[in-house]
Parts: structure tokens; sequence; C-alpha cells
């Protein structure tokens, strides 16, 4: 799931949860999440192996 | 009245100078006379505390000498359990849970002898480092009672620097030993990951978290510490000699974001070393920024795992603030918190490099001095940036790596509030590092 994604969803849920203020919370989760992801420092499937 | 060092009541006590009865006695009074202000404890335990006081006097004037914690008033931040108490962990969420036994920390401390005199407010089950949004009160700066304390053993730190009690136990996931033991100007040791049992405590993030004391002095975090392994000593920490120290101050992150008296403080303190003969070289660890994304994704996706039944069955006991941020925490995924532990990993290997040859890292423990209750964010230079965020920047790191660090105090600001200056020593050795820390704190005068 990308970021987007995964945020639009997000907030829709807390939307419906009745938790309209977590909105950003998670734009902050978002980002922080975007640093690992774009870091991988596990590597992946399609690169090097790791040592 | 000035503080007395567990040190100095501990040879007090053997010469006859004090008893257990009259520091459990002077501690009380202070409690009295400074608790409704300050909001440090939870729960005072004055009536078990003399009785567990008059205990200590007879076994010393019996020959029966428990350690340099025997009859040592000492407070226990409550997210541990103490036999017979309710642990709030700072929550209503909790109301009811007595404790049937000892954590086996204070278990350790009651087998040194220390007096447990009271439990100390937190900030709500530690998930936070101001001490604000606790269900008992904010607790309140010594020095100035508009501040925080910092957190999450805001009540623990105030204890200790007002001599409401001679040390304390709290816990460190983020910082929450070092951020208020250097708001306060004290001693916080987070000791190496496992190397004290967090059983019988209230967890946050148990890959994360860690237990440890604050204390006036690192001798007294010394005593602390052995006492808490088993292993109480009367034998002091012998501080390294300044031109024995080899130090490696972080640079690039740990200094880029610093308040102008903090970094004054800083600067004045590696100066001084330098002047003594310590030997101190600059490094940096290259991949600082996955620090506070790493460490969300693993202590959100770890509280959210502990907290989520409570969540759903009574949301309305948490603090608003905690609440929220747990909720948030639900959200992370699973393949991101898979990340997050890469990150440590290398980021847990670039520690270990940065300390190749060295005794250990030095860099400031706050990059600010404590904050006016009720600041979402401060001005640093151009930046604006939210004191959440500003409060663990220096101490997170070596909760993800699991290295033992230090704070221990290094000057004031200009409106005369502490400055923390933190060291973080190689994985395994605690006691190293505090004899390091020790010379460090000789050297700076104090």
């Amino acid at each position: 799931m990308t970021i987007e994604r995964w945020l639009k969803a997000a907030v829709e849920d807390a939307e419906r949860r009745g938790l309209p203020e977590l909105k950003p919370l998670l734009e902050g989760l978002a980002r922080a999440t975007t640093v690992l992801r774009t870091a991988q420092p596990g590597g992946e499937a399609h690169g090097p192996a790791q040592h | 009245m000035a503080l007395l060092s567990i040190d100095t009541a501990a040879r007090r006590l053997r010469s006859g100078a004090v008893s257990s009865t009259e520091l459990v006695a002077d501690c009380l009074s202070r409690i009295d006379a400074d608790n409704a202000r300050l909001n440090a404890f939870i729960l005072v335990m004055a009536d078990d505390a003399r009785a567990a006081a008059t205990r200590c006097d007879f076994e010393l004037a019996n020959g029966i000498d428990r350690g340099p914690l025997h009859g040592v008033p000492i407070s226990v931040k409550d997210l541990f359990d103490v036999k017979g108490t309710v642990t709030t962990a700072g929550s209503r969420v909790r109301d009811g849970l007595v404790a049937t036994a000892d954590a086996d920390v204070v278990a350790q401390l009651r087998r040194a002898g220390a007096v447990i005199i009271g439990k100390t407010n937190m900030h709500e089950f530690a998930m936070g480092p101001t001490n604000e949004d606790s269900a008992f009160g904010a607790a309140h700066h010594p020095l100035d009672d508009t501040r925080s304390p910092g957190g999450s053993s805001g009540g623990s730190a105030i204890s200790v620097a007002t001599g409401m009690a001679l040390g304390s136990l709290g816990s460190d996931t983020g910082g929450s030993i070092r951020i208020p033991a250097a708001a306060c100007g004290i001693v916080g040791l987070k000791p190496g990951y496992d190397e004290l049992p967090t059983s019988g405590s209230v967890p946050l993030s148990r890959t994360v978290d860690h237990v440890g004391p604050l204390a006036a002095t690192v001798t007294d975090a010394w005593h602390l510490l052995h006492a808490l392994r088993g292993k109480a000593s009367l034998a002091p920490v012998t501080g390294t000699v300044p031109s024995e120290l080899r130090l490696a101050v972080l640079r690039g992150y740990f200094c880029d974001l610093l308040d102008d008296d903090v970094r004054r403080a800083f600067e004045t303190a590696v100066d001084t070393l330098r002047q003594q003969g310590a030997t101190i070289v600059d490094v940096e660890i290259p991949d600082t920024a996955l620090i506070a994304p790493a460490y969300t994704h693993i202590v959100f996706g770890d509280a959210a795992a502990y907290h989520a039944h409570a969540l759903d069955t009574m949301p309305e006991k948490y603090t608003p603030n905690v609440r929220l941020r747990l909720e948030m925490a639900r959200y992370v995924l699973a393949e991101d918190y898979v990340r997050a532990l890469d990150a440590r990993r290398l980021l847990r290997r670039q520690v270990d490099a940065a300390l190749h040859g060295q005794q250990a890292l030095l860099l400031p423990t706050l990059p600010i001095v404590a904050p006016p209750l009720g600041a979402a964010t401060l001005q640093i230079g151009a930046a604006q940036e939210p004191v959440r965020n500003l409060l663990l920047r220096l101490t997170q790191l070596f909760n993800l790596t699991g290295h033992p660090a230090i704070t221990l105090p290094c000057g004031t600001s200009s409106s005369g509030l502490p400055c923390g200056l933190q060291l973080a020593g190689p994985i395994g050795q605690t006691d190293a590092l505090l004899h390091h820390a020790r010379g460090v704190e000789m050297a700076l005068g104090q």
C-alpha cells in the first residue's frame, strides 16, 4: 500500500470512528513512514544482498 | 536546606550522626512543604516509610548492614509495582489494580535496605516527555512552577532535586529518566538494554523500555545501580582522571539544533575537559534521519498492541492527548514496523562504530532547558519545533540501540535553569561509563 493510499484510508477510518483530530498526527506519521521507506534500511527483493 | 547525597547519608548513618528515622522525617517534611505546589508524588507512603526506617535503624544498631542504601529514603515512579498499592502509571485506566507483589527492581531496593517513601507522578503510561498529561495533574519544575520538570519520570526527578527522596527509580523508553534529570539538574542513568529487569512494571515498548536510577550525583547513581542489580557495595565509583578520558563529541544532528544557552554550557564543558587533558574528537552518526521515524514506529507499534483493548473499552479514562497518540499508533503497518527494526540494527552498528577507540560519546542531553507548561512548540533560531520532538531528540537514539547513557548537570542557562550533558558508552560497559561520568563530573567541578 502506498503511503498516500494508507494515509487517505487512515484519515477516513479515524473520521468514521469519531476521531477527526487524528488527521494531523497521521500526517506526521506518514512523513516518518516516508523516511523509513525511502531509506529501506533492510534492503529489498530487487536489490543487492545485505551485509 | 542543602541536599544530602546517598553516599554522605550512608556514612552518616554508620557514624551515628543521623538515623534512618530522621532521614525519613526530613523527606516527609519536604514533601509536606512542597508537594502541593510541585505535584511530585501520586502516593506518599508515610506510615510504611516510618516503620521501615525503624527496622533499618534497629538492624544497623545490631550489626546488620545491607549496604549504601540501608535506611535511605527512595521514591519509585508509579509505573512499578509496590505490593499493596495501585500501580497507576499516571492513568485512571488502572484504577483499582492493586499490586500483589513488588516489581523485581523494587524488591531489590528493599533487599538493599532502601526505604520506599512514595510513588511519583509521571506522564500517563510514560507516553510523553513533559509530565503534563497525567490523570493526577501536571508535575511542576522545582525552580519555576510554570515550567515542565520533563518526563515521563518527572515526579522522580523533582523528588531528588528537592530532597523529598535521596534517589529514585525511573524508566526510560525515549529519555524518560535522562530528560527530567537534565531539566531538573540531577543525574539520571539509563543502563544498557535488559540490564535491569522490567518485570512488574507497566510497559510502553517492551523492546525499548529501560529501568534505571535518578540521583543527586554519579556516585549515588552507582550505588543505586549496584543495589538494583542485587550487588550493593560500599566501594565508591572511581572517577577516570581527565587526562585519561577519551571522548567523542557527537556533532551534526546532535549539535545542529540547540538553544543558545544550552550550546554555551555544552561547549564550555567540552573546553573545560580539554583544558584538563581529556582527548576529545568529533564524530557523526550517518543516518540520524532514521532515528525519530524508527523510534516512532517501534514504540507506537508496541504501545498500540498493549493498549488496544483498553482503548476500545474505556477510552474516556485516558487523558485526551495520550489517547490520541495511542489511537494514532494503531495505524502503524507491519511492513513499516519491520523497516524500523532494520533501521534500529543499522543505527546500533553506527553507534558502535562511533564508539570505536573511545570510552564514551559526549553530547547535550536536551537541546532546550525545561519548557513552559502548555507550550506545543518552541522557537530555536529560525526553526519552530514541537516540544515533544525537541525533548526526545538527543536521548531516544540510545533507547533504540540499547547503549548505556547517563546525564549529569553542566551549568545553567541565563535564567538559572539547568542544562545537562550526556555520555553514552559501549554495550556491556555501564560500570566503566559511570567511572568516566564521575571523572567528567569532577572535572566540571561538581
